[in-house]
Order: structure tokens, then C-alpha cells, then sequence
């Protein structure tokens, strides 16, 4: 048998159950250094076609589960401290570290779980990455950040711990509505040469297998995620990026306006999980 | 629209792209570990219990445990890899119960093996086949 | 000395004589296996971790080999006797010659 047909043959019995080994164990309680998370819970009302949600770690196997229980064994916590040692960092031409004016990260516990929201003054829609850049630039004087390198997707690890074990409580309503409505239709817009939306995989089919993959509703609450698969921490976007190339599509631009009002829909359909970050995934 | 078959097959054939390199682990390489660590003698099966998971989500971080209430040292060996050895472990005189979990890389579905060196000098064996099927690309 | 390098361990503060106490260790580090090129097909030298060990009070508790089939930031986790009071010293030796080193006291009541 050629390989592909192998290939082929692989994902039929995949794709039809056949599959012999249940990988997850579905029913586990997510318990955090005795911190327990809501990993299951009623749809935000908004959502017509799903009645529960569930955090990606749900559809995780027991021992990708089990990383995320500890913080010692949780490699995302390394980055956890590299994040806090930029933290302290003197940049720029005002000669001034996060930690001059924020010296305790713990004053940002709760802003993980209202992001992506309004800015105000800026008249736009934020994520925690404009934050982070408005102060490199506006008060110390320096470079912003690269979105999804490992020095922004550190620092928002170090913000978002803050927040861990909270509800998820993105706004939809007010000045964003506008950008809510096209993340919605970015949602469940088919794209690329295998003509599929987001919805196909992570509201049509979440549970099946796609090959070894246990495919889950494709929240966000996790993020940033340390992955199995690059061994870093994974920001909103590049995740996001990664699920268009896979399906063939050519991806929105990191930062750019379709991922910011994707990743408000997205957020928000996760309002009601605790924020996991930094958490671990396949 | 609901399940939508052919475009889930596209992506699980997509999703291959990159794996099942062919390369053979040069058997010759697993028996000379072996016969290192045992100097040629009999390896015997009991008392010892290597902990894997039966499909790893992903081969770069598949976490394993060995345990073997009576050893002094254990070698780790994954006989799919370019390279089979993993790691050999001695215990010392205030080492506790003889285990240790650590996380290793496994570029294939293979099998791994544990061999432990006992007190009395005899040496036994654990052998669990890991399913590796995600080889690096993919979201 | 590699970039990044972070030894951490987690020992319990007390424990009584005898007792059989849970150890975990990690070091951040990339791990490379020598068998990866990069984008011009050199290929990129091996530089992993290949031993650690772990002693009480100058007696041994493991000491470790590693090959590259250890994942990136190698993580142990293992158990030791704690006779007395005293110091757990932890060392990890890089391919590239740097050793790394840590320490943690423990109290035995
Ligand atoms: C010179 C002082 C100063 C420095 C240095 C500074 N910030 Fe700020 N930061 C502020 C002020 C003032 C605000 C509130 C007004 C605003 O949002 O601009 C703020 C707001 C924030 C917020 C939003 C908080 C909220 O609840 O809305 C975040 C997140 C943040 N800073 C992160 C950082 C990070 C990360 C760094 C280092 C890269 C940093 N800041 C450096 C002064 C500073
Ligand atoms: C062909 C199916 C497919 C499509 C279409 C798809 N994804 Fe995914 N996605 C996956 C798979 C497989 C994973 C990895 C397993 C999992 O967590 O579901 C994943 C993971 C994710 C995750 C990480 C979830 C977590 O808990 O870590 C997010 C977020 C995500 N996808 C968002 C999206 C968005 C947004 C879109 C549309 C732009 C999209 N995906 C389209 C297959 C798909």
C-alpha cells in the first residue's frame, strides 16, 4: 500500500471512530497548584449552536493534561520567568523598566480576561499587546515588541498568570459591536484551497480525531499556550495564523484588524472558562 | 453544514507532510548500548516498570517514568531514534525508591525500553511501544 | 556558556529522618541534538546537557547521563533519603564545558 493510500485508508477510520484508543480523559478536573479552573460550562448566550464549552485542555490525554497541574512541571513558566526578568529590564530613552511604574504584576490580575476591549483614547480595539507596546513606546522611550516573539508573548504570560483561574468576561457590546460582527463572520467564513471556516473544525466537529489531533472548540482562554509541538509559548495570533495555513489559507496579518476582531469573537466565545495561562497544548 | 469529510481528509493527509522520514535505527547501534551496559548477560523481564503514554501527542515532549525497587542503574533506550541511547541512570546510596519520570523524544511510533542493572547484578527489562503520529507540522 | 541556561528545583522545606522525599528538577536549555541543519544546510553543532547529578552532604543520590533524545529544558524527577539535616547540591554539565550549579538546605526534625 503506497503511502498514501496508508494516509488516506488512516484518516477513514479515523475520521469514522475506528480510532481504538480514546486519547483524553474528558471527565479530569483541571486543579491548578490547588487552584481549580472551570473547564466546562454553559455557552455564553450569544452562541446558537453550542450548549457547553470546554477549554482545550479537556480534549487533551492525561499526561499533556497532567503538565499544566504544577507549575514546576509546566514549561510555560520558563517563560513565565524570562518574562519577569524583562520585567525588571531598564530600556529605552527614558531609562525606565515595566517595574518603575508597575512594580507589582499582580496590579494587572482580571485585565487578561476583559481583553481584547475599547481603548478610548486610542479609538480603537486593544489586545494585551498594544498595552504592552504603548508603554515601550509612549513611556520608556523604546522599540515596541514584535507580536509573537518571546519577549511579547512572555511579558503577556507574566500579565495573564495574574489572572488565572478567572472567568473569561470579554465585552461584545457598545463600541465594539461593529468589530464582534465581522470576528463573527471571519469565524464562519470559509477560506483557502480546502474551502473551510473556522466553525467546520472547532463548532461542527470538535471531539472527533483529525489523525492524532483531538480536535477542540479552538478557545482561547489558554493563551498564551506553551506547545508540545515548538516548545515556546503560542500567542492568539500565531495560533490563529497556523489553523489558516493548515486548512491552506492564506493567513491574516499577525496584529492586523481580521485576527484583533477574530480574537474578540473568539475570546468571547469562551466568556464563562477560567483564563489558563500560561497552559500546556498539543 | 456539518461534517464536511472530504476537507478533513485533505487535512489529515496535509498534515503529514513532514513525517516518516525513513531511517532505520542501526540495530547493530541498540546492541552494543546494550551489551555495554550488560557486559553481555542474560536480561531477564519482572521488577521493573516503565510508565509511557500509549500515543504521544507529540514526539518532541513524551513524558516516561521507570521504576525498579532493587536497581542500581538503568539505561533508557528508544530504538526508532537516529541515535537509541536516552539516558542512563545510577542510582546512589540515598537514592529512595529506584524511579525517575523524565520527558524524552521520540521521532517515530517505536518502542522504548528500559534495562535495569539490579543489586544482586542481574539485570531485567520493560519494553512499551509508543504511537507517535503528529512529526512536526500541522496548526 | 549556552544562552538561557536556568537550573531550578523544588525540594521540600522539611521532611523527618529517614523519609523518602520527592525531588524535581529542570533546567532551561535548547537541548540541540546535532541532527538538525539550519536554512543552509549546515548542520548545527550538538550542544545538549549530558549529565546531572544530584548529592546530600557529599554522598550520592543520581547521577545522570543524558543523551539528545532528552527533551528540550531536561526535567527530572526522582526521590532521596534524607538521614539529617543539610544540603542538597545539584550539578549540570553542559557539552560546552560550563557547569551549573545549585544548592537547597533542608531540615530534618
Ligand atoms: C513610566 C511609567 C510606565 C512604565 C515604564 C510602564 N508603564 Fe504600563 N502603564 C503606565 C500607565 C500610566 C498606565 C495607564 C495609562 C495607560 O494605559 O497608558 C499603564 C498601563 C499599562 C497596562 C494596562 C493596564 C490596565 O489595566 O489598563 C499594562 C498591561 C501595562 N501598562 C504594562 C506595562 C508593561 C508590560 C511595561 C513594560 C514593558 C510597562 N507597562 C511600562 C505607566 C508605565
Ligand atoms: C481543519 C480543521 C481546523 C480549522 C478549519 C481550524 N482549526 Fe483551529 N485547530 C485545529 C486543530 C487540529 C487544532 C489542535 C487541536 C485542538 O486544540 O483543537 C486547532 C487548535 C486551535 C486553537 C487552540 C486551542 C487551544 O485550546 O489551545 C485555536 C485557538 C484555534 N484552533 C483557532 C482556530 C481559528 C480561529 C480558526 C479559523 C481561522 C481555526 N482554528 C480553524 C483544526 C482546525
Amino acid at each position: 500500500m503506497s503511502f498514501f493510500n496508508k494516509i488516506f485508508v488512516g484518516s477513514v477510520l479515523l475520521i469514522l471512530g475506528f480510532s481504538t484508543v480514546s486519547l483524553a480523559d474528558e471527565s479530569a478536573k483541571l486543579v491548578v497548584e490547588g487552584q481549580p479552573m472551570i473547564t466546562r460550562v454553559k455557552a455564553p448566550s450569544h452562541m446558537e449552536n453550542v450548549d457547553e464549552i470546554r477549554s482545550g485542555w479537556t480534549f487533551r490525554i492525561k499526561e499533556t493534561q497532567s503538565l499544566q497541574m504544577d507549575d514546576f512541571e509546566n514549561p510555560g513558566m520558563i517563560f513565565v520567568d524570562k518574562g519577569l526578568d524583562l520585567w525588571n529590564k531598564v530600556e529605552g530613552s527614558k531609562n525606565k523598566a515595566c517595574a518603575s511604574c508597575h512594580d507589582d504584576a499582580s496590579e494587572f490580575k482580571g485585565l487578561r480576561t476583559v481583553m481584547p476591549r475599547w481603548n478610548e483614547s486610542a479609538n480603537a480595539l486593544w489586545s494585551l499587546e498594544d498595552h504592552v507596546n504603548n508603554c515601550r513606546t509612549e513611556q520608556m522611550g523604546a522599540e515596541p515588541l514584535k507580536w509573537g516573539a518571546a519577549p511579547m508573548d512572555s511579558l503577556i504570560a507574566v500579565i495573564s498568570l495574574q489572572s488565572r483561574g478567572m472567568p473569561m468576561n470579554v465585552k461584545i457590546d457598545g463600541a465594539v459591536a461593529p468589530l464582534w460582527e465581522i470576528g463573527k463572520e471571519l469565524f464562519y467564513t470559509r477560506v483557502g484551497q480546502l474551502d473551510m471556516a473556522c466553525s467546520n473544525c472547532h463548532e461542527d466537529n470538535y471531539g472527533i480525531m483529525i489523525r492524532a489531533d483531538h480536535l477542540s472548540q479552538g478557545q482561547i482562554n489558554g493563551f498564551p499556550a506553551y506547545r508540545l509541538k515548538n516548545a515556546k509559548l503560542n500567542s492568539i495570533h500565531a495560533r490563529f495564523k497556523g489553523c489558516m495555513k493548515n486548512i491552506r489559507a492564506t493567513p491574516y496579518k499577525v496584529g492586523g484588524d481580521e485576527f484583533r476582531a477574530l480574537e474578540l469573537y473568539v475570546a468571547s466565545r469562551g466568556n464563562g472558562l477560567s483564563s489558563e495561562a500560561p497552559s500546556v497544548r498539543n | 453544514m456539518k461534517i464536511d469529510r472530504r476537507g478533513l481528509l485533505a487535512v489529515g493527509g496535509s498534515l503529514a507532510c513532514t513525517t516518516l522520514v525513513p531511517f532505520k535505527a542501526i540495530a547493530s547501534e541498540t546492541d552494543e548500548a546494550i551489551a555495554k551496559f550488560t557486559g553481555g548477560a542474560n536480561i531477564g523481564t519482572g521488577g521493573i516498570t516503565l510508565t509511557t503514554p500509549e500515543i504521544a501527542e507529540n514526539g518532541n515532549t513524551v513524558p516516561i517514568s521507570v521504576e525498579s525497587g532493587k536497581a542500581s542503574s538503568i539505561i533508557l533506550l528508544a530504538l526508532g531514534n537516529p541515535n537509541p541511547n536516552v539516558a542512563t541512570i545510577n542510582f546512589g546510596p540515598l537514592s529512595g525508591s529506584r524511579m525517575t519520570s523524565t520527558r524524552i523524544r521520540l521521532r517515530k511510533t517505536q518502542e522504548v525500553v528500559a534495562i535495569a542493572k539490579l543489586e544482586d547484578g542481574s539485570f531485567t527489562k520493560d519494553v512499551k511501544t509508543v504511537k507517535v503520529t503528529i512529526g512536526g507540522c500541522g496548526g | 556558556m549556552a544562552k538561557g541556561v536556568k537550573p531550578r528545583i523544588k525540594v521540600p522545606k522539611q521532611a523527618s529522618a529517614g523519609d523518602m522525599i520527592t525531588i524535581k528538577t529542570l533546567i532551561s536549555h535548547k537541548m540541540e541534538t546535532g541532527l538538525r541543519k539550519d536554512s543552509d544546510g549546515n548542520k548545527i553543532p550538538r550542544s545538549i546537557i549530558n549529565r546531572f547529578t544530584c548529592d546530600f552532604n557529599g554522598e550520592n543520590v543520581v547521577d545522570v547521563g543524558l543523551d539528545p533524545a532528552i527533551s528540550v529544558n531536561p526535567y527530572f524527577q526522582f526521590n532521596a533519603i534524607v538521614p539529617e539535616s543539610g544540603e542538597f547540591k545539584f550539578t549540570w554539565y553542559d557539552d560546552d564545558g560550563s557547569v551549573y550549579e545549585k544548592a537547597k538546605k533542608i531540615t530534618v526534625t
